[in-house]
């Protein structure tokens, strides 16, 4: 017979009493903590609601997403955030308990927008991305009880594959597809760009990193060593400006390769190094037995390492990796800092807000812009954890 | 025959060959010239106290720790530094640990089927079979889409015995492989063990466990400060040990 532990079931009084207001100093806290919220977000709420002059972002909107991306190839765009949304549908279909709530907040999120007094046109696109989301949830959920399995690694597949076709469609080619240099790109879409390759760059550089500092080779031990420490010790703007500025400098030709890809370079070394200490973490804290047990069964060195070491290595260290992939993704306004003209989200609040028609309007800029960076933040903190609850629960 | 190149040296019917094997941690002489042959088929069990040198002797017989002086050839193979025979060695010898060692990321059934697909290369339909038969035959052929830490030790040993035959070792070596089980759990592991002898594997088993000596080793050898002090059968180191260190030895753990 198989019984079920009881739900303890609260109610809200229960709840509240539970949580809030079991204790003397519980209550304190808790008074003390709405009294803060009451004093802060208040006047907050009434200004964003009252006094806010929310067209400065409205007007700039284009600016602040994509830059001067040209309007009549903003198709190339859409399709992009139409294929990441349809990515994101399927995987919360197949992987319903890591990516939760994620897929049908971003898709009601589209689709309110779809709301705002904007062009028809675009309207209808973000109608579209929204019900992609809808959409590939539903169908990858049908298809998963069906137990058709093949849906996953299709979409694991489309997931790779995402940002190297979405690189190229953006970029163009020839005459069918006309190149848009990326010094046209800017705004969120440049701040993803550049985020999203850093990182897909920076993990497996990291990860070389990592197991070369534990090489038993001397000349590759140190190299790895000495790359990690060099670039951990300095700042990442100075990283930034040595790509962006010095490079040019030093080696004549250079200066006409793409800033852009320069910026990314940058990112990718700075944030390759500390992965790298991240995923030596994670290899140290793998018990010796592992190692041994993978050689007595006969595994060669790079077999254990691939199917044995790494993927517990890299589970341990996921909390630690996603919080470096959120650094990176705040940290790359500072290639505005660094020179070289690059504007990507924050580098266009900045300029719009050195514009005399929107003096006195730095608020609303900033903390749109600061409203956006935590909900891509906030989405993969999220995720992390509840990928880490997930391994978590089946593995013991 | 051609006198200027005679034969090598013919293996005789020993499957594990020692001779004078030395080893040392740094300044610390673990192994001082052990010498012994273990027959195909033949159960051994080692005993001895504490850091007298158990492990790292049958560590050194698939090459966990290198020995530095003397000749271990295993089923004709001589162990060198030569990393070809130390896999093809490995791949010939099974080792069970105290701590088990699972993969904790994997099921118990690609903890089994691993080796067979990676090192044998073997298809995995035919790897599955295999390692259903195995799972079968150590008795937990439920478990099989399990992860290790959702398994009691005796179990988690079990499938690391079966992660050990599936590559269809002709040795098996165990370092104590029911220490660290309650005692409840060591049974159904020396059950699972009895059961492998009894079909003709060679074993070597580090073990305190006498009731299975008795009953199923061929041989037993007494380790003491990484020398093997006495050998024999289980009717002589039972009942009549010559030397005074395996009386004494013996008088303490049977006590
Ligand atoms: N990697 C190592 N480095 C240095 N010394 C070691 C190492 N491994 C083992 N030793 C030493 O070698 C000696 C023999 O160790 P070993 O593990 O073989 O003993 P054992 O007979 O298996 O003992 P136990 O019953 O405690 O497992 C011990 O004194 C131990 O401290
Ligand atoms: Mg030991």
């Amino acid at each position: 017979m198989v019984v079920e532990r009881p739900v303890e079931r609260l109610g809200l009084i229960g709840w509240l009493h539970k949580n809030l207001f079991s204790t003397w100093y519980n209550i304190l806290l808790t008074l003390l903590s709405l009294a803060l919220i009451v004093a802060v977000v208040q006047p907050l709420l009434i200004w964003v609601l009252t006094q806010a002059e929310w067209d400065v972002v409205m007007v700039n909107l284009r600016l602040l997403l994509i830059g001067f991306f040209p309007l009549d190839q903003i198709w190339r765009v859409w399709v992009c955030l139409a294929a990441t949304m349809a990515l994101l549908g399927l995987s919360r279909g197949i992987w319903p308990h890591i990516v939760g709530g994620v897929a049908p907040v971003y898709g009601a999120g589209l689709l309110l927008l779809a709301l705002l007094p904007i062009e028809l046109n675009q309207r209808l696109w973000l109608v579209l991305c929204g019900g992609l989301v809808f959409a590939g949830a539903a169908l990858s959920r049908f298809l998963v009880q069906r137990s058709n399995q093949r849906i996953i690694g299709w979409v694991a597949m489309g997931w790779v594959l995402l940002l190297p076709l979405t690189l190229w469609l953006l970029r163009g080619f020839g005459l069918v597809l006309p190149v848009i240099e990326t010094s046209e790109w800017g705004g969120l879409l440049l701040t993803l760009v550049m985020a999203i390759s850093g990182v897909v760059f920076a993990f497996p550089l990291g990860v070389l990193l990592a197991i070369g500092r534990r090489s038993e080779l001397p000349a590759f031990r140190w190299f790895c060593t000495i790359s990690i420490e060099v670039v951990r010790g300095v700042p990442l703007v100075t990283v930034l400006f040595m790509f962006l500025i010095m490079l040019p400098l030093f080696i004549p030709g250079s200066e006409s390769t793409d800033n852009i890809a320069r910026a990314i370079i940058g990112l990718t070394i700075f944030t390759s190094a500390y992965i790298a200490e991240n995923v030596r973490g994670g290899l140290q804290a793998i018990p010796r037995g592992q190692f041994e047990a993978a050689k007595a069964i006969g595994l060669n060195p790079v077999f254990s390492m691939l199917l044995i070491i790494l993927p517990q290595a890299l589970r341990i260290v996921i909390p630690s990796n996603v919080n470096q992939f959120i650094s990176l993704l705040k940290d790359t306004s500072l290639v505005v800092a660094a020179g070289g003209g690059i504007r990507e989200l924050l580098g266009m609040a900045d300029s719009l807000m050195g514009q005399a028609e929107f003096q006195g309007k730095q608020a609303e800029v900033l903390l749109f812009a600061g409203l956006i960076y935590w909900i891509l933040a906030y989405s993969l903190t999220y995720v992390s954890k509840r990928l880490e609850q997930h391994i978590q629960r089946h593995t013991t | 025959m051609n006198l200027m190149h005679p034969d090598p040296p013919q293996p005789s019917d020993g499957m594990i060959i020692c001779n004078d094997v030395h080893k040392w941690f740094g300044e610390f002489h673990a192994l001082r010239g052990i010498t012994t042959t273990v027959q195909r088929g033949e159960v051994l069990v080692i005993f001895g106290p504490s850091g007298s040198g158990k492990s790292t002797f049958i560590r050194c017989l698939n090459r966990l720790e290198e020995h530095q002086l003397g000749q271990i050839t295993i089923d004709g193979i001589e162990l060198t530094s030569d990393i070809r025979n130390i896999e093809a060695i490995r791949s010939e010898v099974g080792m069970v640990f105290q701590q088990f060692n699972l993969f904790p990321h994997l099921t118990v059934l690609e903890n089994i089927t691993l080796a067979p697909i990676w090192v044998r290369r073997w298809p995995k339909g035919r790897a599955r079979e295999v390692a259903m038969d195995l799972l079968e035959r150590v008795g937990i052929v439920t478990q099989a889409s399990k992860y290790p830490g959702q398994l009691s030790g005796g179990q988690q040993q079990r499938v690391a015995i079966a992660r050990a035959l599936a590559m269809q070792p002709k040795i098996m070596l165990f370092d104590e492989p029911t220490s660290a089980l309650d005692p409840e759990m060591i049974k159904e592991v020396l059950d699972v063990m009895m059961e492998l002898a009894a079909s003709g594997m060679t074993m070597l088993v580090v073990t305190h466990e006498m009731g299975f000596a008795r009953e199923v080793a061929h041989r037993l050898l007494f380790f003491d400060h990484g020398q093997i002090v006495e050998e024999g059968t289980p009717e002589h180191m039972f009942n009549d040990p010559q030397e005074e260190r395996t009386q004494q030895f013996l008088a303490q753990i049977l006590s």
